[in-house]
Protein backbone atom coordinates (compact mmCIF):
# COMPACT_ATOMS: atom_id res chain seq x y z
CA UNK A 1 0.00 0.00 0.00
CA UNK A 2 1.31 3.42 -0.96
CA UNK A 3 1.15 5.00 2.48
CA UNK A 4 3.35 2.25 3.95
CA UNK A 5 6.19 3.14 1.61
CA UNK A 6 6.18 6.68 2.86
CA UNK A 7 4.93 6.94 6.43
CA UNK A 8 3.25 3.98 8.16
CA UNK A 9 1.15 6.35 10.25
CA UNK A 10 -0.19 8.23 7.23
CA UNK A 11 -3.64 7.01 6.15
CA UNK A 12 -4.61 6.72 2.49
CA UNK A 13 -7.95 8.31 1.58
CA UNK A 14 -10.61 5.78 0.57
CA UNK A 15 -14.11 6.36 -0.66
CA UNK A 16 -17.26 4.44 0.26
CA UNK A 17 -18.56 2.61 -2.83
CA UNK A 18 -21.32 0.70 -1.11
CA UNK A 19 -22.93 0.50 2.32
CA UNK A 20 -25.06 -2.47 3.38
CA UNK A 21 -26.97 -2.70 6.65
CA UNK A 22 -26.36 -6.11 8.22
CA UNK A 23 -28.22 -5.64 11.51
CA UNK A 24 -29.68 -2.68 13.38
CA UNK A 25 -26.21 -1.42 14.33
CA UNK A 26 -23.83 -3.20 11.95
CA UNK A 27 -22.89 -2.15 8.44
CA UNK A 28 -20.66 -3.50 5.70
CA UNK A 29 -18.74 -0.92 3.69
CA UNK A 30 -17.03 -1.53 0.37
CA UNK A 31 -14.18 0.92 -0.17
CA UNK A 32 -11.88 1.98 -3.01
CA UNK A 33 -8.89 4.35 -3.07
CA UNK A 34 -9.90 7.93 -3.85
CA UNK A 35 -6.96 8.22 -6.24
CA UNK A 36 -7.93 5.01 -8.01
CA UNK A 37 -5.76 1.90 -8.31
CA UNK A 38 -6.03 -1.76 -7.47
CA UNK A 39 -6.13 -1.67 -3.69
CA UNK A 40 -3.63 -3.82 -1.79
CA UNK A 41 -3.18 -7.54 -1.12
CA UNK A 42 -4.11 -8.86 2.31
CA UNK A 43 -4.31 -12.22 4.05
CA UNK A 44 -7.42 -13.59 5.83
CA UNK A 45 -7.54 -12.34 9.41
CA UNK A 46 -5.58 -9.14 8.90
CA UNK A 47 -6.98 -5.74 9.86
CA UNK A 48 -6.78 -2.11 8.84
CA UNK A 49 -6.79 1.05 10.90
CA UNK A 50 -9.79 3.09 9.72
CA UNK A 51 -9.61 6.80 10.34
CA UNK A 52 -12.53 9.20 10.43
CA UNK A 53 -10.97 12.61 10.00
CA UNK A 54 -11.39 14.71 13.13
CA UNK A 55 -12.95 11.86 15.12
CA UNK A 56 -10.40 9.09 15.49
CA UNK A 57 -9.00 5.79 14.33
CA UNK A 58 -10.00 2.18 15.09
CA UNK A 59 -8.72 -1.26 14.06
CA UNK A 60 -11.25 -3.16 11.93
CA UNK A 61 -10.77 -6.62 10.45
CA UNK A 62 -10.92 -6.97 6.71
CA UNK A 63 -13.99 -9.03 5.86
CA UNK A 64 -13.73 -9.23 2.07
CA UNK A 65 -12.34 -11.82 -0.31
CA UNK A 66 -8.52 -11.98 -0.27
CA UNK A 67 -8.60 -13.14 -3.90
CA UNK A 68 -10.34 -9.87 -4.82
CA UNK A 69 -8.18 -7.27 -3.08
CA UNK A 70 -9.43 -4.51 -5.38
CA UNK A 71 -12.54 -4.45 -3.19
CA UNK A 72 -11.73 -3.48 0.37
CA UNK A 73 -14.58 -4.66 2.60
CA UNK A 74 -15.09 -3.92 6.28
CA UNK A 75 -17.99 -4.81 8.54
CA UNK A 76 -18.37 -2.43 11.46
CA UNK A 77 -20.63 -2.35 14.51
CA UNK A 78 -21.51 1.06 15.90
CA UNK A 79 -20.32 0.85 19.50
CA UNK A 80 -18.15 3.93 20.06
CA UNK A 81 -17.66 7.42 18.63
CA UNK A 82 -15.42 6.33 15.74
CA UNK A 83 -17.30 3.16 14.79
CA UNK A 84 -20.59 5.09 14.95
CA UNK A 85 -19.10 7.68 12.59
CA UNK A 86 -17.90 4.92 10.23
CA UNK A 87 -21.35 3.33 10.23
CA UNK A 88 -22.82 6.73 9.44
CA UNK A 89 -20.77 7.13 6.25
CA UNK A 90 -22.71 7.27 2.99
CA UNK A 91 -21.77 6.33 -0.53
CA UNK A 92 -19.09 8.75 -1.74
CA UNK A 93 -17.88 9.73 1.75
CA UNK A 94 -14.18 9.53 2.53
CA UNK A 95 -12.17 7.92 5.33
CA UNK A 96 -8.51 7.11 5.93
CA UNK A 97 -7.09 3.58 5.71
CA UNK A 98 -3.79 2.25 7.05
CA UNK A 99 -2.79 -1.38 6.74
CA UNK A 100 -3.03 -4.27 6.34
CA UNK A 101 -1.66 -5.31 9.70
CA UNK A 102 -1.39 -8.39 11.85
CA UNK A 103 -0.77 -12.12 11.68
CA UNK A 104 -3.38 -13.89 9.52
CA UNK A 105 -5.29 -17.15 9.95
CA UNK A 106 -2.97 -20.04 9.06
CA UNK A 107 -5.06 -21.16 6.08
CA UNK A 108 -1.96 -21.79 4.01
CA UNK A 109 -0.85 -24.42 6.54
CA UNK A 110 -4.28 -26.08 6.58
CA UNK A 111 -4.31 -28.18 3.35
CA UNK A 112 -4.89 -31.81 4.29
CA UNK A 113 -6.73 -30.84 7.47
CA UNK A 114 -10.40 -30.74 8.38
CA UNK A 115 -11.14 -27.11 9.17
CA UNK A 116 -13.65 -25.86 11.73
CA UNK A 117 -14.47 -22.18 11.47
CA UNK A 118 -16.26 -21.07 14.62
CA UNK A 119 -17.61 -17.56 15.01
CA UNK A 120 -19.86 -15.69 17.39
CA UNK A 121 -21.62 -12.38 16.77
CA UNK A 122 -19.57 -10.03 14.64
CA UNK A 123 -16.70 -12.55 14.90
CA UNK A 124 -17.87 -13.88 11.55
CA UNK A 125 -16.38 -10.80 9.85
CA UNK A 126 -12.69 -11.59 10.59
CA UNK A 127 -13.11 -15.25 9.59
CA UNK A 128 -15.10 -14.58 6.40
CA UNK A 129 -11.91 -14.01 4.33
CA UNK A 130 -10.65 -17.39 5.61
CA UNK A 131 -13.90 -19.02 4.46
CA UNK A 132 -13.49 -17.42 1.01
CA UNK A 133 -9.93 -18.70 0.86
CA UNK A 134 -10.89 -22.25 1.91
CA UNK A 135 -13.85 -22.47 -0.47
CA UNK A 136 -11.77 -21.17 -3.40
CA UNK A 137 -9.36 -24.06 -2.78
CA UNK A 138 -11.92 -26.57 -1.55
CA UNK A 139 -10.26 -29.79 -2.86
CA UNK A 140 -7.17 -29.11 -0.75
CA UNK A 141 -9.01 -29.57 2.55
CA UNK A 142 -10.90 -32.32 4.36
CA UNK A 143 -14.25 -31.55 5.97
CA UNK A 144 -15.08 -27.87 6.18
CA UNK A 145 -17.56 -26.79 8.82
CA UNK A 146 -18.76 -23.37 9.91
CA UNK A 147 -20.39 -22.96 13.31
CA UNK A 148 -21.87 -19.52 13.81
CA UNK A 149 -23.88 -18.11 16.67
CA UNK A 150 -25.57 -14.83 17.46
CA UNK A 151 -27.90 -13.46 20.09
CA UNK A 152 -31.07 -13.53 17.95
CA UNK A 153 -31.91 -14.19 14.28
CA UNK A 154 -31.94 -10.42 13.75
CA UNK A 155 -28.30 -10.26 14.89
CA UNK A 156 -26.99 -12.65 12.24
CA UNK A 157 -24.68 -10.97 9.72
CA UNK A 158 -24.14 -12.01 6.06
CA UNK A 159 -27.49 -13.81 5.98
CA UNK A 160 -27.59 -14.08 2.20
CA UNK A 161 -24.11 -15.52 2.08
CA UNK A 162 -24.86 -17.96 4.91
CA UNK A 163 -27.78 -19.27 2.95
CA UNK A 164 -25.61 -19.64 -0.19
CA UNK A 165 -22.96 -21.49 1.81
CA UNK A 166 -25.61 -23.78 3.30
CA UNK A 167 -26.62 -24.72 -0.22
CA UNK A 168 -23.19 -26.17 -0.99
CA UNK A 169 -22.65 -29.91 -0.73
CA UNK A 170 -19.01 -29.55 0.33
CA UNK A 171 -19.40 -27.15 3.25
CA UNK A 172 -21.50 -27.77 6.37
CA UNK A 173 -22.90 -24.66 8.01
CA UNK A 174 -24.42 -24.71 11.50
CA UNK A 175 -26.15 -21.56 12.68
CA UNK A 176 -27.56 -21.02 16.14
CA UNK A 177 -29.04 -18.18 18.17
CA UNK A 178 -29.47 -17.72 21.92
CA UNK A 179 -33.19 -17.06 21.69
CA UNK A 180 -35.77 -16.64 18.95
CA UNK A 181 -39.37 -15.68 18.55
CA UNK A 182 -41.93 -17.72 16.75
CA UNK A 183 -41.10 -18.21 13.09
CA UNK A 184 -37.40 -19.05 13.44
CA UNK A 185 -36.92 -22.60 12.19
CA UNK A 186 -33.20 -22.78 12.85
CA UNK A 187 -31.31 -23.92 15.89
CA UNK A 188 -31.52 -22.28 19.32
CA UNK A 189 -28.65 -22.94 21.70
CA UNK A 190 -25.05 -21.97 22.29
CA UNK A 191 -22.07 -22.33 19.94
CA UNK A 192 -20.01 -24.78 22.05
CA UNK A 193 -22.92 -27.25 21.98
CA UNK A 194 -22.89 -27.37 18.18
CA UNK A 195 -19.33 -28.67 18.08
CA UNK A 196 -20.69 -32.15 18.80
CA UNK A 197 -22.54 -32.01 15.46
CA UNK A 198 -19.46 -31.18 13.40
CA UNK A 199 -17.63 -33.96 11.59
CA UNK A 200 -13.88 -33.89 12.00
CA UNK A 201 -10.89 -36.02 12.84
CA UNK A 202 -9.45 -34.40 15.99
CA UNK A 203 -5.93 -35.48 15.05
CA UNK A 204 -6.14 -33.74 11.69
CA UNK A 205 -8.25 -30.71 12.39
CA UNK A 206 -7.53 -27.02 12.54
CA UNK A 207 -10.01 -24.72 14.28
CA UNK A 208 -10.29 -20.98 13.63
CA UNK A 209 -12.22 -19.33 16.46
CA UNK A 210 -13.37 -15.73 16.61
CA UNK A 211 -15.94 -14.09 18.82
CA UNK A 212 -16.50 -12.61 22.25
CA UNK A 213 -14.09 -13.78 24.96
CA UNK A 214 -16.62 -15.90 26.89
CA UNK A 215 -17.72 -17.68 23.76
CA UNK A 216 -14.13 -18.39 22.72
CA UNK A 217 -13.22 -19.69 26.17
CA UNK A 218 -16.03 -22.25 26.27
CA UNK A 219 -15.56 -23.13 22.61
CA UNK A 220 -11.86 -23.81 23.04
CA UNK A 221 -12.63 -25.90 26.13
CA UNK A 222 -15.07 -28.00 24.12
CA UNK A 223 -12.61 -28.40 21.24
CA UNK A 224 -9.92 -29.60 23.64
CA UNK A 225 -12.44 -32.01 25.23
CA UNK A 226 -13.11 -33.36 21.74
CA UNK A 227 -9.41 -34.10 21.26
CA UNK A 228 -8.13 -31.14 19.25
CA UNK A 229 -4.53 -30.22 19.88
CA UNK A 230 -4.14 -26.78 21.42
CA UNK A 231 -1.57 -25.83 18.79
CA UNK A 232 -4.19 -26.48 16.10
CA UNK A 233 -6.74 -24.15 17.68
CA UNK A 234 -6.35 -20.54 16.54
CA UNK A 235 -8.06 -17.64 18.26
CA UNK A 236 -8.38 -14.04 17.15
CA UNK A 237 -7.95 -11.63 20.05
CA UNK A 238 -9.27 -8.13 20.38
CA UNK A 239 -7.59 -5.28 22.22
CA UNK A 240 -7.67 -1.52 22.07
CA UNK A 241 -5.08 -0.46 19.51
CA UNK A 242 -3.52 2.83 18.60
CA UNK A 243 -0.55 2.49 16.26
CA UNK A 244 -1.18 -0.95 14.78
CA UNK A 245 2.57 -1.35 14.37
CA UNK A 246 3.69 -2.76 17.72
CA UNK A 247 5.13 0.56 18.91
CA UNK A 248 2.73 2.13 21.39
CA UNK A 249 1.85 -0.85 23.61
CA UNK A 250 -1.88 -0.10 23.85
CA UNK A 251 -2.76 -3.62 22.78
CA UNK A 252 -0.23 -5.40 24.94
CA UNK A 253 -1.28 -8.81 26.28
CA UNK A 254 1.49 -10.12 28.52
CA UNK A 255 4.56 -10.43 26.31
CA UNK A 256 2.58 -9.91 23.10
CA UNK A 257 1.45 -6.94 21.09
CA UNK A 258 -1.88 -8.08 19.66
CA UNK A 259 -1.52 -5.78 16.64
CA UNK A 260 1.87 -7.16 15.59
CA UNK A 261 2.09 -10.67 17.10
CA UNK A 262 -1.64 -11.29 16.51
CA UNK A 263 -4.54 -10.78 16.32
CA UNK A 264 -4.50 -14.48 15.37
CA UNK A 265 -2.65 -16.71 17.84
CA UNK A 266 -2.35 -20.45 18.28
CA UNK A 267 -4.18 -21.13 21.53
CA UNK A 268 -1.25 -22.91 23.19
CA UNK A 269 0.82 -19.72 22.79
CA UNK A 270 -1.64 -17.41 24.54
CA UNK A 271 -3.45 -19.85 26.80
CA UNK A 272 -2.08 -18.48 30.09
CA UNK A 273 -2.84 -14.90 29.11
CA UNK A 274 -6.17 -15.80 27.58
CA UNK A 275 -7.39 -17.24 30.87
CA UNK A 276 -5.87 -14.54 33.09
CA UNK A 277 -8.54 -12.16 34.36
CA UNK A 278 -6.17 -9.37 35.32
CA UNK A 279 -4.94 -8.61 31.79
CA UNK B 1 -45.11 -57.79 19.19
CA UNK B 2 -42.52 -55.18 18.19
CA UNK B 3 -39.77 -54.67 20.72
CA UNK B 4 -38.35 -51.21 21.25
CA UNK B 5 -35.08 -52.37 22.75
CA UNK B 6 -32.94 -51.89 19.59
CA UNK B 7 -34.32 -48.35 19.13
CA UNK B 8 -33.71 -47.56 22.79
CA UNK B 9 -30.19 -49.00 22.65
CA UNK B 10 -29.34 -46.80 19.66
CA UNK B 11 -30.34 -43.58 21.40
CA UNK B 12 -27.31 -41.71 22.85
CA UNK B 13 -29.11 -41.14 26.16
CA UNK B 14 -29.33 -44.88 26.78
CA UNK B 15 -26.20 -46.03 24.99
CA UNK B 16 -24.19 -48.62 26.89
CA UNK B 17 -27.07 -49.62 29.12
CA UNK B 18 -27.33 -53.26 30.20
CA UNK B 19 -29.78 -55.24 27.95
CA UNK B 20 -31.68 -56.23 31.07
CA UNK B 21 -32.26 -52.55 31.86
CA UNK B 22 -33.18 -51.78 28.25
CA UNK B 23 -35.84 -54.46 28.47
CA UNK B 24 -37.30 -52.85 31.59
CA UNK B 25 -37.25 -49.38 30.01
CA UNK B 26 -38.84 -50.85 26.86
CA UNK B 27 -41.83 -51.82 28.97
CA UNK B 28 -42.36 -48.12 29.77
CA UNK B 29 -41.74 -46.84 26.23
CA UNK B 30 -43.91 -46.14 23.22
CA UNK B 31 -43.28 -44.60 19.81
CA UNK B 32 -44.84 -41.20 19.23
CA UNK B 33 -44.98 -38.79 16.28
CA UNK B 34 -45.57 -35.05 16.36
CA UNK B 35 -46.32 -33.00 13.29
CA UNK B 36 -44.80 -29.55 12.76
CA UNK B 37 -46.28 -27.07 15.23
CA UNK B 38 -47.72 -29.72 17.53
CA UNK B 39 -46.96 -29.44 21.24
CA UNK B 40 -45.21 -32.31 23.03
CA UNK B 41 -46.32 -30.65 26.24
CA UNK B 42 -47.20 -27.27 27.66
CA UNK B 43 -46.15 -25.39 30.75
CA UNK B 44 -48.06 -26.55 33.86
CA UNK B 45 -49.14 -29.82 32.21
CA UNK B 46 -48.46 -32.88 34.29
CA UNK B 47 -45.10 -34.39 33.32
CA UNK B 48 -46.30 -37.83 32.33
CA UNK B 49 -43.67 -38.56 29.67
CA UNK B 50 -40.01 -38.08 29.05
CA UNK B 51 -39.05 -38.00 25.34
CA UNK B 52 -36.05 -39.34 23.49
CA UNK B 53 -35.94 -37.77 20.00
CA UNK B 54 -35.16 -40.10 17.11
CA UNK B 55 -35.89 -37.72 14.28
CA UNK B 56 -36.84 -34.09 13.87
CA UNK B 57 -36.48 -30.98 15.97
CA UNK B 58 -38.22 -29.66 19.04
CA UNK B 59 -38.29 -26.06 20.23
CA UNK B 60 -38.30 -25.44 23.96
CA UNK B 61 -40.33 -22.30 24.50
CA UNK B 62 -41.27 -19.89 27.22
CA UNK B 63 -44.47 -17.96 26.68
CA UNK B 64 -44.17 -14.28 27.51
CA UNK B 65 -47.09 -11.92 27.64
CA UNK B 66 -47.00 -9.45 24.73
CA UNK B 67 -43.92 -11.15 23.18
CA UNK B 68 -45.58 -14.50 22.67
CA UNK B 69 -43.52 -17.69 22.61
CA UNK B 70 -39.75 -17.29 22.88
CA UNK B 71 -37.68 -20.22 21.69
CA UNK B 72 -34.84 -20.73 24.16
CA UNK B 73 -33.45 -24.02 22.91
CA UNK B 74 -33.73 -26.43 20.02
CA UNK B 75 -33.32 -30.14 20.56
CA UNK B 76 -32.89 -32.72 17.83
CA UNK B 77 -32.32 -36.41 17.15
CA UNK B 78 -30.15 -38.02 19.77
CA UNK B 79 -31.26 -35.59 22.46
CA UNK B 80 -33.83 -35.82 25.24
CA UNK B 81 -36.73 -33.50 26.01
CA UNK B 82 -38.05 -32.99 29.47
CA UNK B 83 -35.34 -32.79 32.06
CA UNK B 84 -37.49 -31.85 35.01
CA UNK B 85 -39.55 -34.99 35.33
CA UNK B 86 -37.45 -36.29 38.22
CA UNK B 87 -38.37 -33.36 40.40
CA UNK B 88 -41.65 -32.74 42.23
CA UNK B 89 -44.30 -31.52 41.52
CA UNK B 90 -43.86 -33.32 38.16
CA UNK B 91 -45.19 -30.49 36.06
CA UNK B 92 -43.57 -28.99 32.98
CA UNK B 93 -42.01 -25.59 33.43
CA UNK B 94 -42.02 -24.70 29.73
CA UNK B 95 -43.59 -25.57 26.39
CA UNK B 96 -42.08 -28.01 23.90
CA UNK B 97 -43.23 -27.81 20.31
CA UNK B 98 -42.19 -29.81 17.23
CA UNK B 99 -40.51 -27.53 14.68
CA UNK B 100 -40.85 -30.20 12.02
CA UNK B 101 -42.17 -33.74 11.88
CA UNK B 102 -40.65 -35.34 14.97
CA UNK B 103 -40.43 -38.99 15.91
CA UNK B 104 -39.62 -39.85 19.49
CA UNK B 105 -39.83 -42.48 22.17
CA UNK B 106 -42.09 -41.49 25.03
CA UNK B 107 -41.11 -42.97 28.37
CA UNK B 108 -43.88 -43.18 30.93
CA UNK B 109 -42.42 -41.30 33.88
CA UNK B 110 -44.47 -42.88 36.70
CA UNK B 111 -43.87 -46.38 35.49
CA UNK B 112 -40.17 -45.67 34.92
CA UNK B 113 -39.73 -44.24 38.40
CA UNK B 114 -41.47 -47.24 39.91
CA UNK B 115 -39.03 -49.55 38.16
CA UNK B 116 -36.10 -47.41 39.25
CA UNK B 117 -37.26 -47.78 42.86
CA UNK B 118 -37.45 -51.54 42.41
CA UNK B 119 -34.06 -51.77 40.69
CA UNK B 120 -31.64 -49.22 42.21
CA UNK B 121 -28.94 -50.19 39.69
CA UNK B 122 -31.23 -49.10 36.86
CA UNK B 123 -32.10 -45.99 38.87
CA UNK B 124 -28.41 -45.16 39.29
CA UNK B 125 -27.68 -45.67 35.59
CA UNK B 126 -30.54 -43.38 34.60
CA UNK B 127 -29.60 -40.86 37.28
CA UNK B 128 -26.01 -40.68 35.93
CA UNK B 129 -27.33 -39.87 32.46
CA UNK B 130 -29.85 -37.46 33.87
CA UNK B 131 -27.17 -35.68 35.91
CA UNK B 132 -24.99 -35.33 32.81
CA UNK B 133 -27.91 -33.89 30.86
CA UNK B 134 -28.64 -31.44 33.68
CA UNK B 135 -24.98 -30.37 33.77
CA UNK B 136 -25.06 -29.65 30.02
CA UNK B 137 -28.34 -27.76 30.34
CA UNK B 138 -26.95 -25.80 33.26
CA UNK B 139 -23.89 -24.75 31.26
CA UNK B 140 -26.06 -23.75 28.30
CA UNK B 141 -28.33 -21.71 30.56
CA UNK B 142 -25.38 -19.89 32.11
CA UNK B 143 -23.91 -19.06 28.71
CA UNK B 144 -27.27 -17.78 27.46
CA UNK B 145 -27.80 -15.73 30.62
CA UNK B 146 -24.31 -14.28 30.21
CA UNK B 147 -25.33 -12.76 26.85
CA UNK B 148 -21.93 -13.59 25.36
CA UNK B 149 -22.48 -11.52 22.26
CA UNK B 150 -23.28 -8.35 24.21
Amino acid sequence: MCSQLTDPMLPTPYQVLKRVRETKDTFTLTLAPVKGGQGFPFAPGQFNMLYIFGVGEVPISISGDPDRPEKLVHTVRAVGAVSRAICGLKKGDTLGVRGPYGVPWPVKAAPGYDVLVIAGGLGLAPVRPAVYHLLARRPEYGNLELIYGARTPEDLVYRRELSLWRGRFDFRVHVTVDAARNGWRGNVGVVPNLIARARFDPEQTMALVCGPGVMMRFTVQELVNRGLKMENIYVSLERNMKCGLGLCGHCQLGPFFVCKDGPVFPYDRVRDWFLMREV
Amino acid sequence: METLEPVLAAHPFLQGLDPRHLKIIGECASKVNFSAGEFLFREQDEATNFYLINHGRVAVEIFRARRGPVNVQTLREGEAVGWLWFGKPYHWHFDARAVQLTRALALDVKSLMQRCDQDPQLGYELMKRYAHMLAVQFRVAILQLGDMYG
